[in-house]
């Protein structure tokens, strides 16, 4: 792992009595790029304010490079940032956008000149010095808001949804270009988004956060594969999640029927909830599956068709390419490996809460 | 057939709104002295306008008045709305209310109370006294045009520039302040029209020795009527009527920009 650069430690801050994040400590290293991902007012955009210094936390600190900048203003931090609505300066050029920041650190014509060309280059828009940015369509502006971040080589961009009010085409078209971006300027990216699939393309960690709380920290595999609660698993991708009861190591009787996982150390006769991807679940012939079950509902959803199976009275998400019409009776068998077993919620605010999205 | 009445409805409305108007200006242009008769087209009532030392001194008065006081009232104006727009919506709200009042007022209410205040305060009445009623009652005026333009901002621009490196001073007048100019021209352009036009609000608070052109107007009015007054009350129409064009197409043309 990469050496240290942010340590968010403690950090709580309410607006009028509403606790927005309550004790949350984060590290986040050089050249990572990190995302913090979560329904709307999980507080990843407060998170993300405090860190560029526009929102002072009521308690805890932010330790930069190893210096306290908690008190610090943005004007003095060196972090930079991209926001949502790009917030460029319309009344000013392209050029002189990209030069703000350059021209109030008071850098030689030829530096700043030097420096508007190559970030331009770095965003693909060669040649849009001298336009105004209301000439420049939605994708464009964007970029254009990252250069004028970039010029002035922070530490770290915090960019926060910046893909928001793009198009799905130009949204993914983005996510390569920020990840190179990325790659060629070697400094660490903090990412705020709601979108779970920008997460995972992107990310080199994911923070997934709900209600001021961090739910999980991991790689995308990790987060996708083995979330460690019901919300994380059903905030990242689809999923079944069942209530099941762990009988002892490496078995799990899931609606009445024991399945065979890789899981130990959960205790004997233990209650937890399992979380099986609807890519996962496996259609055979019924007297193959474990349980019985039968497709009550299809649809064609382009890579795969999407099937919702009832089995022992609970309705099975299933993805696959191969299609069982509705109506056909079904066994259901999942690979061990692809159980994922969860520790019931300990506590209220771990429990998952139904997504505004 | 409606379209037609339609027409006819609208012309007779502006008929009704201009004809005194147009009244005025038709005679500023009559040579003969009497109302009743036309006496040929003649400028000699601007010529001798020009000419009158007193009414040229009301002139300077009026527009020395109407710049400055519009002026000041423009940047206390722009510091209010920066101040309001940074607090809660529920106190913003309360305080647009009270300010929304004196615009509101009856002008001889406001008048009358500035002139008590003044009494009191124990100033002496003259060129201050004027400037400082102007100066009250414009900033409501200046208010009202900018602080749209305030809520239209997008609160990351300024940020944006503060995020990179710029100091709070900087960021306003380098990024805040020329997307507020439309909405500030015009509040000036507005304050200076308002204090034009101002009479009852002078009259009470002018003192004796000094006239701005519509208390001119009215003590040459008490005399009896003289053509010249036709004319200078042309010229103030005008003038007026260019400024309003004025504070109504400069938002306008910065937006097909």
């Amino acid at each position: 792992m990469q050496k240290e650069l942010i340590r968010l430690e403690h950090i709580s801050k309410s607006y009028d009595g509403q606790m927005v994040l309550d004790d949350l400590n984060l590290n986040i290293h050089e050249n990572e790029f990190v995302t913090l991902l979560g329904p709307s007012g999980c507080g990843k955009t407060t998170t993300l304010r405090i860190l560029g210094g526009f929102v002072s936390p009521d308690t805890g600190n932010v330790i930069f490079d190893n210096q306290n900048i908690t008190k610090l203003p943005p004007n003095k931090r060196s972090l930079n940032t991209v926001f949502q609505k790009y917030a460029l300066f319309t009344h000013m050029t392209i050029a002189d956008n990209i030069a703000f920041g350059l021209k109030i650190k008071n850098k030689s014509k030829s530096y700043i000149d030097d420096k508007i060309k190559y970030a331009l280059k770095l965003v693909n828009l060669e040649g849009y010095e001298k336009r105004m940015p209301d000439s420049l369509s939605g994708g464009q502006q964007q970029r254009i808001a990252i250069a004028r971040a970039i010029v002035n080589e922070p530490k770290v961009l915090l960019l926060d949804e910046p893909l928001g009010a793009l198009d799905l085409k130009l949204r993914q078209e983005m996510q390569y270009e920020l990840i190179r971006m990325k790659n060629e300027l070697g400094i660490t990216f903090v990412y705020v988004t709601h979108d779970q699939e920008e997460a995972l393309t992107m990310s080199d960690t994911i923070v997934v956060m709900n209600q001021g709380y961090i739910q999980q920290i991991g790689s995308p595999e990790s987060i996708y594969n083995e979330p460690e609660n019901a919300f994380v698993a059903d905030f990242i991708g689809e999923s079944n999640i069942i209530a099941a009861t762990m009988i002892e190591d490496k078995c799990v009787e899931i609606l009445g029927s024991r399945f065979t996982c890789v899981d130990t150390g959960f205790g004997t006769n233990k209650p937890v909830d399992v979380v099986i991807r609807p890519e996962d679940v496996e259609l055979v012939a019924p007297e193959d599956g474990i349980i019985k079950g039968v497709v009550t509902h299809l649809i064609f959803k382009g890579v795969h068709y999407e099937m919702e199976v009832t089995a022992n009275g609970f309705e099975w998400l299933v993805h696959s390419t191969v299609l069982s019409p509705v109506g056909k009776e079904v066994g259901i068998k999942v690979d061990p490996f692809n159980i994922q077993i969860m520790n019931k919620p300990e506590s209220e605010d771990e429990e998952a809460v139904a997504l505004e999205l | 057939m409606t379209n037609i009445a339609k027409k006819i409805y609208v012309s007779l409305i502006f008929l009704f709104l201009y004809a005194p108007i147009g009244t005025l200006i038709v005679l500023s242009f009559n040579a003969s002295k009497t109302r009743a008769k036309w006496g040929g087209f003649t400028v000699r009532w601007y010529l001798s306008l020009i000419q009158d030392e007193t009414i040229l001194e009301a002139f300077g008065t009026t527009l020395l008045i109407a710049l400055f006081s519009s002026l000041i009232a423009t940047v206390i104006g722009v510091i209010s709305c920066l101040a309001m727009s940074s607090m809660k919506r529920k106190t913003r709200t309360v305080l647009m209310g009270i300010t929304n009042i004196p615009m509101l007022n009856a002008d001889i209410v406001t008048g009358i109370s500035l002139m008590l205040l003044f009494i009191s305060l124990g100033l002496k009445f003259g060129f201050g006294t004027i400037l400082l009623s102007h100066i009250t009652f414009n900033i409501p005026y200046v208010i009202l045009c900018i602080m749209p333009r305030m809520k239209q901002l997008n609160p990351s621009v300024y940020e944006a520039a503060l995020d990179l490196g710029a100091s709070h001073l900087t960021a306003f007048f380098k990024v805040m302040l020329p997307d507020l100019l439309p909405g500030i021209l015009s509040g000036f352009l507005m304050a200076f029209t308002m204090s034009l036009d101002d009479f009852i609000i002078t009259h009470f608070t002018k003192g004796a020795g000094i006239d701005t052109l519509s208390t001119k107007i009215y003590t040459e009015v008490k005399k009896g009527i003289k053509p010249e007054m036709y004319a200078l009350s042309t010229i103030i129409f005008l003038t007026v009527l260019i400024l309003l064009l004025l504070v109504n197409l400069a938002p306008n043309r910065e937006r097909k920009e």
